[in-house]
């Protein structure tokens, strides 16, 4: 590489000195400042991909892994192609991104939040990413969006459910295609209605951190305005692992349906142990008594095994879906991998193709023109149906599924079957939600 | 009422686990001197063992159906498992249903194996070494073998069900005469009471009523007499590694119905079986034990909603404000032995 | 020189001419080659290198000196940098204010944990201030969310009052001096970075190292020492220990405390995950790893352990690849099937055995296996007395 090829912190730098803010320093370092942070200016572009790879989400990540390799595949022009041929914009033409191979590199988050910004700082500041996507919960999420809003990159979220990330939390450099929390409240309730009956009493058991209680108050909304009535709401510790304590009060509370905010290890545990207390065998009120996991994923579908067998749940997509991008999708990774698509490794693949149309709908890689382009895009044709990004939060507005635990699994991937799909007008939300109230979308950073 | 006595039968639950894992810890501590941080790994190798054997049971050969179809559209597979072939379907069957009890038998070798590997190839090394040095190389030893599990079975939790018959719960409260349907509690925790019982009580009278066991005892409470006598106390406290290292295995075992296994639930109960060690006395086999139920126990009450109502957060710092306490007014624990370790 | 005697003046001067030459040392291979990979000389991490240099340090003050084994001394990183935090959110993103409350906070927190902590010696001492930690921990992470934003992490926002921020820049800085600053030299293929929050961290931490050893030379440290090596003696003596002890753990929660500050000002976010027990565990690793009771161990082991996780864990499949090209297909792909468990995503498992494998042939850490090659190049017989000696 030239002198010239490398200079994002050059640009950094220039910031400072045009900007007037602070003190300059001596610039004769420098050769020449570029328009934004890490243009790339060889015939390469670099993604990076932060996912967890040790921790309790590891799976979850190598899956996320698995759905960004396959995009780049697709970028670049190998492959069958995926979702490029399904999807509405016709942008991209699988010779790279403006006639740039793509090229990415990986970081391992842990789950932890200050683990995963140095990541995507090392990806930023070492190897000149310029857009950061991944993430398996919405502390990390929002951290490294935060990172990416201050260095001037574009992050694509990844995995994140909880309602700050594109509420309290949202930024200009932010963009989430994943649904949220209240999407699942909104989803499931009527879902529940029917088929629980509207006069119900609901005991909830939350994981004691941000995304347990805006799931847990998102859900609870939901279900009350149906006639619900939420009977306890107990706050159990993120580490815990034998809820039988937290369980057996359940019993003899009077509540005939437990929702359980827990998601991954939490999740399966719980819902086991819930199950061994013969909760589902139970009549309470003359009713029989249900569990409800308001977020579902595939993995925890296979930890928890039998016991999610009737279980409702929602998702952000599943590779039982019948449009033409969902089997373009199942089909291009399970001849790769031999397994379908988890819901978090489609909104990947779904977040990579849709940065690097926007690119090419701009014609720049500059963080302002990519947002520009991303912000009220209205596409389809990527697993999800008719989906726009608002640009008022960026986020994803689309339809939502509700998931049942399989009674009868055919083989080892059949845990789940989509019992309804939820039309995105019914989950749809204003700006000014007051549970996406209180944050600031700022001005998009070009990091120059 | 009721409610407590459930949140009891939950503590004596909980209680097992700490109790088997810090029995395991306190025996390595009080034979070898050995501060021994891979044992909560020990504990998930014995859950593995229990994954392994029902893999192995669930082996299967495949058979192509051209009437199915898989998800991407070819034939599908057919699976159908050996043993279901070998010993027809009742059998089969019932093996692939009792495959956790099963893993008792194939757990205990192969917990024994690796203890005795563990203690030859790199404890013994490390008796004239700091402790501080024994925490950091045991400490190496579990990343490495939870990273060893990882690789191959993933970090996913797996799904390890009990035996059908064991699945549901029972009616508690009728047997101890109280009205029907008041305590309901999982037949399998109470399985898993019962077993730990047992194993704590082979455990003791191993000790009480062997010679092996006695000279054991003898060389935990005077190690160079024991040797001056002309006994070889370091073969015998090899075996007992490998006896810890079986025990929390079979903890492990028999947890995993309660828990699906996961490559890092070792390191889970590492902190908590130390806090169990030192509130029962180091190298205190009965004070592990009580120790252990006595946490338990104290943890379930203290995730009560009544109790929580009053302290937010209390059952996430039960444990270690008991633990602060114990230290303080009694430092040999509730009951170690006067002078040993104590300061 | 710096009052130092010749042996630490030397080491103290090779302390200073690596740090500030870290951004050249750290990144010997040119931009683009495959080696590249293995270059760290990038803000970010020089500034991880160095802070969590002061964080081992200042552990070593305890550990190495007194032989109190603290498995809690995250609690005081992770106090420090909310504290910082908190100065950013009400005052204004200088970072004066910040690290002075930061090292308060963290050794109010100290005197406290380490005034009932030292009741006890040994694994008690150990498992109390674990305990001490994990509850700071769990309360964080939970009851504790409207003061530190529990899972999230606590960070600055728009709304917060920042009354003194007038004009002022909206990122850290030092009297309008902004710490994300960055300037690079680009010398044929090679570029180097250097940047302003990197060397302010290094300069704090070459001032916390220059504390170190004078405090290790000092009359007090004799006595923490002593304390190490016989206890009895001490008590017949006639000594309290106590005071020299806690004056020694609040000290070390001093240094633990500004390095949670500084990180807080190198990147104004406080996770609570900084106090878990694995987080306390990994400064103990790293001060043995390099080298408990010795001046320079601890950064050593520092930087090992935080080049491991940041580099080792970036190198995936694809770069496994792109090395062994060179090699017949079926061969490359059975060399990158070997190694893949050991690299990216297994990094911890490579990082496992590393660590094993020092303790168990390099008892006196990294700083004895410098003093081996250097005795087996014959250095040794010149030089009856090696440079860093171990403090025991």
């Amino acid at each position: 590489m030239s002198k010239s090829n490398f200079t994002r912190r050059g640009l950094l730098k220039t910031g400072t000195v045009v900007t007037g803010a602070g003190l300059a320093l001596p610039t004769i370092f420098t050769s020449r400042a570029s328009a934004y942070t890490n243009e790339p200016t060889g015939d390469t572009v670099t993604f990076g991909f932060n996912v967890p790879q040790s921790g309790p989400y590891a799976d979850e990540g190598a899956d996320e892994l698995r759905a960004f390799e396959l995009a780049v595949e697709h970028l670049n022009g190998e492959g069958d192609g995926g979702m490029m041929s399904t999807f509405s914009s016709k942008a991209l033409d699988g010779t790279g991104i403006l006639g740039k191979k793509v090229a990415y590199v990986t970081g391992d988050t842990q789950t932890k939040s200050d683990v995963a910004r140095a990541s995507a700082q090392s990806m930023i500041q070492k190897d000149g990413a310029v857009m950061i996507s991944g993430g398996s919960s919405s502390g990390v999420a929002v951290a490294v969006q935060g990172l990416c809003q201050e260095a001037g990159v574009i992050f694509m979220a990844a995995l994140t459910h909880s309602n700050d990330t594109t509420g309290k939390d949202k930024k200009a450099n932010g963009f989430r295609h994943f649904f949220n929390a209240y999407m699942s409240g909104q989803a499931l309730a009527p879902v529940l209605g029917k088929a629980y009956g509207t006069d119900r009493q609901a005991y909830h058991l939350t994981a004691d951190y941000t995304w347990g209680w805006t799931q847990q108050a998102s859900i609870a909304a939901a279900t009350e305005a149906l006639g619900w009535k939420t009977v306890n709401n107990v706050l159990t510790p993120l580490a815990e692992t034998d809820f039988s304590s937290y369980i057996a009060p359940v019993l003899n509370s009077g509540a005939d349906v437990l929702v359980l905010n827990h998601y991954g290890a939490n999740m399966v545990n719980s819902l086991t142990q819930a199950v061994q207390f013969g909760l589902r065998d139970k009549m309470v009120n003359g009713k029989q008594f249900e569990i409800v996991v308001p977020l579902y994923s595939e993995l925890m579908a296979k930890g928890a095994g039998a016991n999610i067998k009737g279980v409702y749940g929602s998702m952000n997509w599943n590779w039982k879906l019948e449009d033409a991008g969902t089997k373009a999708f199942v089909q291009s990774f399970g001849t790769k991998y031999g397994f379908p698509p988890s819901n978090a490794a489609q909104t990947c693949y779904a977040q990579t193709m849709l940065y690097a149309d926007a690119v090419a709908r701009a014609g720049s890689f500059e963080p302002c023109a990519v947002v520009a382009a991303l912000e009220g895009f209205d596409f389809d044709g990527l697993g999800n149906g008719p989906t726009s990004y608002r640009a008022a939060d960026h986020q994803c507005f689309k339809d939502v599924l509700v998931m049942k635990g399989k009674d009868e699994p055919t083989d080892e991937f059949d845990t789940l079957d989509i019992v309804e799909i939820t039309p995105r007008a019914q989950v749809e939300y204003e700006p000014d939600n007051p549970m996406f109230a209180g944050g600031d979308l700022g001005q998009c950073n070009n990091g120059a | 009422m009721d409610a407590l006595i459930l949140q009891f039968l939950n503590g004596l639950d909980k209680g097992s686990a700490y109790a088997l894992i810090a029995l395991g810890l306190t025996l390595i501590f009080g034979t070898l001197g050995v501060v021994n941080f891979a044992h909560g790994a020990l504990f998930m190798i014995g859950a593995f063992c229990a994954v392994t054997l029902s893999k192995i049971f669930a082996l299967s050969h495949t058979t192509i159906d051209p009437e199915k179809l898989d998800f991407l559209g070819n034939p599908a597979k057919i699976q159908s498992p050996y043993l279901v072939e070998w010993f027809g379907p009742n059998v089969g069957a019932a093996m692939i249903d009792w495959a956790v009890p099963l893993a008792i038998l194939f757990a205990i070798p192969v917990m024994i194996a690796i203890g005795f590997i563990m203690e030859r190839g790199l404890i013994k090394h490390f008796y004239k070494r700091p402790h501080a040095d024994q925490i950091l190389v045991t400490f190496g030893l579990a990343i490495v073998l939870q990273e060893v599990i990882k690789y191959f079975y993933g970090a996913n939790p797996i799904p390890t069900p009990a035996p059908e018959m064991f699945r549901g719960s029972i009616d508690f409260g009728v047997l101890i005469g109280f009205d029907p349907n008041a305590i309901i509690y999982p037949a399998w925790r109470l399985v898993y009471f019962l077993f730990s019982c047992l194993i704590i009580a082979a455990v003791f009278a191993f000790l009480q009523f062997t010679t092996f066991g006695m000279v054991v005892r003898a060389g935990m409470a005077d190690r160079e007499t024991v040797g001056i006598l002309g006994i070889d106390i370091d073969k015998r406290f090899t075996i007992m590694f490998g006896i810890a290292a079986a025990v929390a295995g079979l903890a492990g075992v028999m947890y995993t119905p309660i828990n699906s296994p996961n490559y890092h639930m070792g390191m889970d109960f590492l902190v908590l079986s130390f806090v169990v060690v030192v509130v029962g006395g180091m190298g205190s086999l009965p004070g592990a034990v009580l120790s252990g139920f006595l946490l338990g126990i104290v943890q379930s009450f203290a995730s009560m909603n009544e109790v929580k109502s009053l302290l937010p957060g209390i059952d996430q710092i039960i444990i270690y404000l008991i633990a602060i306490i114990v230290i303080l007014t009694r430092p040999r624990g509730l009951m170690g032995r006067k002078g040993v370790m104590e300061e | 020189m710096f009052g130092l005697e010749r042996k630490d003046t030397t080491l103290f001067l090779v302390v200073i001419a690596m740090t500030m030459l870290a951004p050249f040392l750290l990144n010997p291979f040119p931009q683009g080659s495959a080696m590249a990979q293995f270059n760290a000389g990038y803000p970010d991490l020089m500034q991880r290198f160095v802070i969590f240099g002061i964080f081992a340090i200042g552990f070593n003050i305890l550990f190495g000196l007194t032989g109190y084994l603290s498995f809690g001394h995250a609690a005081f990183l992770g106090v420090g940098s909310y504290a910082a935090v908190w100065m950013f959110k009400l005052l204004s993103y200088n970072i004066v204010p910040a690290l002075i409350l930061s090292v308060i906070v963290a050794s109010l927190f100290a005197l406290v944990i380490g005034y009932v902590s030292l009741r006890r010696s040994g694994i008690y001492f150990s498992i109390l201030t674990l305990a001490f930690a994990q509850m700071s921990f769990a309360l964080a992470y939970s009851v504790f969310t409207p003061l530190t934003n529990g899972e999230t992490g606590l960070q600055v926002y728009t709304s917060d009052p920042q009354y003194l921020l007038g004009n002022g820049p909206n990122v850290t800085h030092l009297f309008g001096l902004e710490m994300r600053s960055t300037t690079t030299l680009h010398l044929g293929n090679w570029s180097f970075d250097f940047g302003v929050g990197y060397y302010f961290c290094a300069i704090i931490m070459l001032i916390s190292f220059y504390v170190a050893i004078r405090i290790f030379r000092s009359p007090f440290g004799m006595m923490l020492r002593a304390i190490k090596s016989n206890q009895t003696r001490m008590n017949y003596t006639g000594l309290n220990k106590r005071p020299y002890t806690l004056a020694a753990f609040v000290i070390s929660g001093m240094y633990a405390g500004l390095a949670g500050g500084l990180l807080a000002c190198m990147d104004p976010l406080a996770g609570a995950e900084r106090m878990q027990w694995t987080a306390s565990g990994e400064v103990v690793i790293m001060t043995i790893l390099g080298g408990a009771g010795t001046l320079i161990g601890p950064i050593l082991g520092a930087g090992f352990i935080k080049y491991f996780e940041n580099i080792f864990s970036k190198i995936n499949d694809g770069v496994l690849h792109s090395w062994f090209s060179w090699l017949p297909d079926g061969i490359e792909n059975f060399v990158v099937k070997v190694l893949a468990p050991f690299f990216g995503e297994g990094w911890s498992l490579s990082m496992g055995l590393m660590f094993m494998l020092v303790v168990i042939f390099l008892p006196g850490g990294l700083v004895e296996g410098g003093r081996r090659i250097g005795a087996m190049f014959g250095r040794g017989k010149a030089d009856p007395a090696p440079a860093p000696k171990p403090a025991e």
